[in-house]
């Protein structure tokens, strides 16, 4: 009671003060009040303009510049040859390397993205149930995370290794023929997913677990006591009550896989057979291999579009799905 | 309690299943950078190194400038943090505390760069970058990130949930927003400034594509880009391989370790909310 009071009976004082300081400065309030409204934007002004000014050297021209670029032919020093219309565009879905490419990352986005998030939420439930030793399960899920996309790669290509490989060798243990991990077209793009849901498991278990966290314990308590059992509170009470973290992970990780690089570039380079060349691999070529910078630009249009697209489909068909609390 | 044991065996099992996909490429590194040549390169592939060979770690610092690139890593990614940190701060400031005109439009159009993925701007942002003379120099591996929106809404989520009344009291001492903004908004949000530290620190360690770009000299490359050189030089003696793979991952989990914590819940506060 006396907490509310004092919290409302705070904006008055300062009312008060405020007024007494108009007064004396210049008499009316009301000019007063303008010069430090003035002064307040002024400021925000000041505040947002550093990350502003960033964002449209940054993010904002290059937008626009790449609808310039991707509307005229280049020379290799990246200089306007002449404009070609909507030729690049053209020529990109006529030529078979660009469909492929888009086939490609749909591929690899139904590998990977399913099972990373089917991975971090298994273990994001296991470290909510509180077991014994948690800690050292969280740190280790979380693991990871600390693991850059090339390091990654190189220490999945150890174990793709056909010869010193111990992917291979443990298959055979079990029986089984040894797979051509990454020399092999049928197989390429999904040891690329394997170590990519690896790599993905770190950051999304910890946005996970931080969702699920945020879940009262009060209704852990009273699903045990209507007889719940782990399983059942998993999907009646879990998996609802961290749709909102889930339906963000997806969206994060969907745009992550689109703008998948680095694991292509060290272990496949696109191959074998053009097998694994993503999309954003294809522009990496283009336009920094072949310096044809008009036809990489349109790639990159045509790439936002899909990633502007698939958010604005998540946003409007799941988030009317999603519980919010 | 017996029957309580009992519903957590799969649990455990399934943990210890998980571990075990997840722990073992470390191990494989691990051991790998403890072992001879020759025990690395035999087959069948052995999973334990017969001793300590620890001579693995100056061999690879001899071949490879791993030192510099992990000082040129260290250097940009605290640079971009330090950045990220200050940028954020200020703008979220405003957004949460600040009126002014324009303030929605000036938050949608903050919020709409979240869905520019930047592999859409790298090729005009290689240009200019190239253009102001900058390849091969920090200004060009830091200054495109300096701010980013996520850092933003995590900055103002946390500045939205300080104490009004601690603000609404400075305010009638007389405290300006400049004062008010260094000695009480970002002091007291020292858990965001964490979150967004190590996310922002462990994100940029990781910078693969921008550093590949525009470095070309072995002096300028970071760590990420050194790390592929390891299994590109001649020598694919895996043991040295291993051994400059564990030197680069161990700043990184040292930074997990310590801020893991910070990791779970604070994310998902800049994610959700914001």
């Amino acid at each position: 009671m006396e907490k509310t009071e004092k919290s409302t009976s705070l904006p008055l004082k300062s009312r008060i003060r405020m007024d007494q300081t108009a007064t004396r400065t210049s008499g009316d309030p009301s000019r007063t009040a303008s010069i430090g409204r003035f002064r307040e934007a002024a400021l925000a002004a000041a505040f947002i303009a550093p990350a502003l000014l960033l964002f449209g050297i940054f993010l904002f021209y290059p937008l626009i510049q790449s609808v310039y670029l991707s509307l005229h032919s280049t020379n290799p020093r990246g200089q306007v040859a002449n404009f070609v219309g909507l030729t690049n565009f053209r020529n990109l879905f006529k030529s078979p390397g660009f469909p492929n490419s888009l086939m490609v990352t749909f591929q690899f986005i139904l590998l990977t993205v399913p099972a990373s998030l089917a991975f971090a939420l298994t273990f994001a439930a296991i470290c909510r149930s509180r077991i014994r030793g948690m800690k050292l399960f969280r740190f280790i899920f979380a693991l990871p995370i600390a693991v850059s996309v090339s390091t990654g790669s190189i220490m999945w290509m150890v174990l793709f290794h056909p010869t010193v490989g111990t992917l291979n060798y443990l298959l055979e243990q079990l029986g089984l023929t040894p797979v051509q991990w990454l020399t092999d077209p049928h197989t390429a793009l999904l040891s690329v997913s394997l170590m990519t849901i690896w790599m993905n498991v770190g950051f999304l278990f910890i946005l996970l677990l931080g969702g699920m966290q945020g879940i009262p314990d009060e209704l852990y308590e009273s699903a045990k006591i209507d007889g719940s059992g782990p399983i059942r509170t998993f999907w009646r009470l879990t998996l609802p009550l961290v749709s909102p973290t889930l339906f963000f992970a997806s969206v994060t990780s969907i745009i992550g896989a689109f703008q998948a690089f680095g694991q292509i570039n060290i272990l496949t380079k696109g191959g074998p057979v053009n097998s694994t060349n993503v999309l954003v691999f294809k522009l990496y070529e283009d336009a920094f291999v072949n310096f044809r910078f008009g036809v990489g630009s349109a790639q990159a249009l045509v790439l936002f579009a899909i990633v502007l697209l698939i958010t604005i489909i998540q946003f409007v068909v799941v988030e009317r799905k999603v519980h919010y609390q | 309690m017996k029957r309580q044991h009992l519903t957590r065996l799969p649990a455990y099992l399934l943990s210890i299943a998980a571990a075990v996909f997840i722990l073992f490429p470390f191990w494989i590194t691990f051991s790998n950078a403890l072992m001879t040549e020759a025990e690395s390169a035999a087959y069948p592939p052995k999973l334990w190194p017969t001793g300590l060979h620890l001579d693995n770690f100056s061999g690879v610092l001899a071949v490879i400038p791993i030192a510099r690139f992990i000082t040129n890593s260290f250097v940009v990614s605290s640079l971009i943090t330090l950045g990220c940190l200050v940028t954020s701060c200020m703008a979220a400031y405003a957004f949460a505390f600040l009126r002014f005109p324009g303030k929605k439009i000036f938050f949608a159009l903050f919020l709409s760069t979240m869905m520019i993925p930047w592999e859409v701007a790298i090729i005009p942002n290689y240009l200019t970058v190239r253009s102001w003379g900058w390849l091969d120099s920090y200004a060009g591996l830091t200054v495109p990130f300096l701010a980013t929106a996520f850092g933003v809404f995590l900055m103002r989520q946390f500045f939205l949930q300080l104490p009004k009344e601690l603000l609404e009291a400075a305010r009638i001492d007389g405290c300006g927003h400049v004062r008010i903004f260094l000695r009480l908004a970002v002091p007291l949000s020292i858990p965001g400034l964490a979150t967004l530290g190590v996310y922002s620190f462990l994100n940029h360690w990781n910078m693969y594509l921008w550093p590949l770009l525009v470095t070309s000299s072995e002096q300028m490359r970071t760590v990420q880009i050194g790390v592929s050189m390891l299994q590109f030089s001649e020598m694919t003696a895996w043991n040295l391989v291993m051994a400059g793979l564990l030197l680069v991952l161990l700043p990184s989990l040292i930074m997990l370790a310590l801020g893991l914590s910070r990791l779970v819940g604070g994310l998902t506060a800049g994610a959700l909310k914001g």
